[in-house]
């Protein structure tokens, strides 16, 4: 008779064991993950900004030609740093992720974007914009410009410097005179001398 | 006196030996049902506020993942895109569109378009996206061709045994990092020699101590 019921008690606390594994304690911690919602602040958002005025280490913005791209009130004519090889690269990565649906792959203004209604922005080679200081468009990522939205929040500084190399890479491979090339090159486009 | 009848002998020999089997039946199904797309919802799309495409924006229109998921390369979070983001192209596309009122609402209002998870990894396993992005494991590794995915859904469970199938054997999964966002890379015939290859360079390590993931 003992034997018996061991074999209804032995499933049955098996049973009780799952389903006390059903419970999701352990899955949905009491802890928030980026941008889990919150009933605690009023807004509702669990992540929270900084405090105004904050300044993490390593973050202080002191060099308005760097993180303004102004001297005084003017923008700056020459790259804060030193522009590498290295510098273009990156710029070239970066323009085709955040540029390039307007402006397009060329800088000209036609991207994919503008090709389904998006207003028009000018094309990097004309006079006005290739004659623009490269604080000028530094300044336009920013701070955005007319029907352009600002990119602050997703490029950081240096991105931003590296874009401009790039644009003005760019504007040169578009505007690039036979006898700016070298010799090698010149041969290969046939130019005959 | 007896009080059970002889026959109750055979009976509960019966079910003891029935019991073996209605537990490892009842263990069956619940393995079964541990990874059916019921429970864990692979290949069910999921509904969101706003329909929002893939498909459309990254096939149609070309843009690039980190357009939307700016943090993927550097932070565990992916990111998720903030309204500006939507608005700094439908301020003037499908401006009027009532499929887009709540993008415009959220504008107005300053509160957050609230996107409904598709992915959500239970509060005790840890994981990064900038490691897995920096050391060649492409989106499409994890979250299939989402270029073709006209709502989002899952394609793989995020089971325990799936993320260790690849940290196992990450020479048969890793791409040369270039091609992270590739939706269309697909391995080479030489995966086996490449693989070997970017293991080497990108310094990758078998990570399979319980730690590494639960900390
Ligand atoms: C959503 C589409 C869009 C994206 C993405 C975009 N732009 Fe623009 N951009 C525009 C439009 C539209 C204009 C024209 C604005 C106007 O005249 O109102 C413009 C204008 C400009 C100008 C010219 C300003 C002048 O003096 O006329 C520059 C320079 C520029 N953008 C740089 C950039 C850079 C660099 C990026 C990438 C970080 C970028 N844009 C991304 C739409 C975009
Ligand atoms: C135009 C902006 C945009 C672009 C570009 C974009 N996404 Fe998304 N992504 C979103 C939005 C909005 C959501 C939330 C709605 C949803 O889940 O469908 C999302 C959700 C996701 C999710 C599911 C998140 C979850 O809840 O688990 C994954 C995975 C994802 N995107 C991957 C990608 C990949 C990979 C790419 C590049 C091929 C990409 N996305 C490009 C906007 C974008
Ligand atoms: C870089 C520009 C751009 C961004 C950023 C963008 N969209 Fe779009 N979106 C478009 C274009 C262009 C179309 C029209 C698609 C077409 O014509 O194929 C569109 C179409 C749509 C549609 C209409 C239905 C469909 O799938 O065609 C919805 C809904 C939509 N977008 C939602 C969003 C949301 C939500 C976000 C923010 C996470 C967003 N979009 C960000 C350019 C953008
Ligand atoms: C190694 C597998 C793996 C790779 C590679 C991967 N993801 Fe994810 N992704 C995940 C997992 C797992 C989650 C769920 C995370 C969670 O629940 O905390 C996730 C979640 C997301 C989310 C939701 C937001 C978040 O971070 O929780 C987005 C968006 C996303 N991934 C986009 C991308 C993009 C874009 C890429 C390519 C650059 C990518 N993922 C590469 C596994 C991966
Ligand atoms: C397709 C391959 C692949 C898949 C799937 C995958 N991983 Fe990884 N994971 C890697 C590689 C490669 C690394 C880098 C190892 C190294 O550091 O050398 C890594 C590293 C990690 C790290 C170490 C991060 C750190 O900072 O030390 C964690 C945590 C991690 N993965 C968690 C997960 C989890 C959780 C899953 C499943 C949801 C998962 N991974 C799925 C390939 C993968
Ligand atoms: C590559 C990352 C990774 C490693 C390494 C790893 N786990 Fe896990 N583990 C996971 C994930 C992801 C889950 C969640 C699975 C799910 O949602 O069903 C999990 C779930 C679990 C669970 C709960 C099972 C459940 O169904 O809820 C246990 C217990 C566990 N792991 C133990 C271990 C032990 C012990 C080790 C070391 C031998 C280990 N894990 C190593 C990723 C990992």
């Amino acid at each position: 008779m003992v034997k018996q019921r061991r074999s209804i008690v032995v499933p049955a606390s098996l049973c009780v064991a799952l389903l006390a594994a059903c419970r999701q304690d352990m899955h949905d911690q009491p802890k928030y993950k980026p941008l889990t919602a919150s009933d605690f602040f009023t807004d509702g958002m669990a992540s929270r900004g900084a405090v105004d005025g904050t300044i993490a280490r390593g973050q202080l913005a002191d060099d308005s030609r760097m993180f303004e791209g102004r001297a005084g009130n003017d923008p700056i004519a020459a790259f804060p740093f030193k522009v590498t090889k290295a510098d273009a690269e990156r710029g070239r990565q970066r323009y085709d992720i955040y540029c390039a649906p307007c402006h397009g792959a060329l800088g000209d203004g036609r991207g994919m974007v503008v090709e389904r209604g998006f207003r028009q922005p000018p094309s990097y080679h004309i006079d006005r914009l290739r004659e623009a200081p490269v604080g000028h468009y530094f300044d336009v990522i920013t701070n955005g410009f007319g029907a352009m939205p600002s990119y602050a929040s997703r490029v950081p500084v240096r991105d931003r410097w590296a874009i401009v190399a790039y644009v003005r890479a760019l504007q040169l491979s578009q505007n690039a005179r036979v006898q700016d090339l070298t010799p090698e090159d010149r041969q290969k486009l046939g130019v005959v001398e | 006196m007896q009080v059970f009848h002889p026959s109750t002998n055979t009976i509960s020999r019966v079910s003891i030996f029935g019991a073996v089997f209605f537990i490892a039946g009842l263990l069956w199904l619940l393995n079964a049902f541990h990874r059916s797309s019921y429970y864990t919802e692979v290949g069910v799309p999921i509904d969101q506020p706003i329909p929002f495409s893939h498909k459309h924006h990254v096939q149609g229109i070309g843009i690039d993942c980190r357009y939307c998921h700016s943090s993927v390369e550097f932070s565990s979070f992916a990111g998720m895109p903030a309204t500006e983001t939507c608005m700094s192209c439908h301020s003037q596309i499908w401006a009027d569109s009532p499929m887009l009122e709540p993008v415009r609402a959220s504008f107005r209002t300053g509160e957050p378009i609230q996107w409904i998870r598709v992915h959500d990894l239970p509060g005790f396993v840890y994981f990064d996206h900038s490691i897995h992005v920096n050391k060649g494991i492409g989106c499409a590794s994890c979250h299939g061709r989402v270029d073709l995915m006209p709502l989002m859904w899952k394609v793989n469970t995020l089971h325990m045994e799936w993320c260790l199938e690849c940290h196992r054997e990450p020479q048969r999964f890793v791409r040369p990092r270039e091609e992270v966002f590739n939706m269309s890379w697909q391995p080479p015939a030489d995966q086996a020699a490449l693989g070997e290859k970017l293991v080497r360079e990108y310094k990758i390590r078998k990570l399979t101590d319980c730690s590494s993931c639960h900390r």
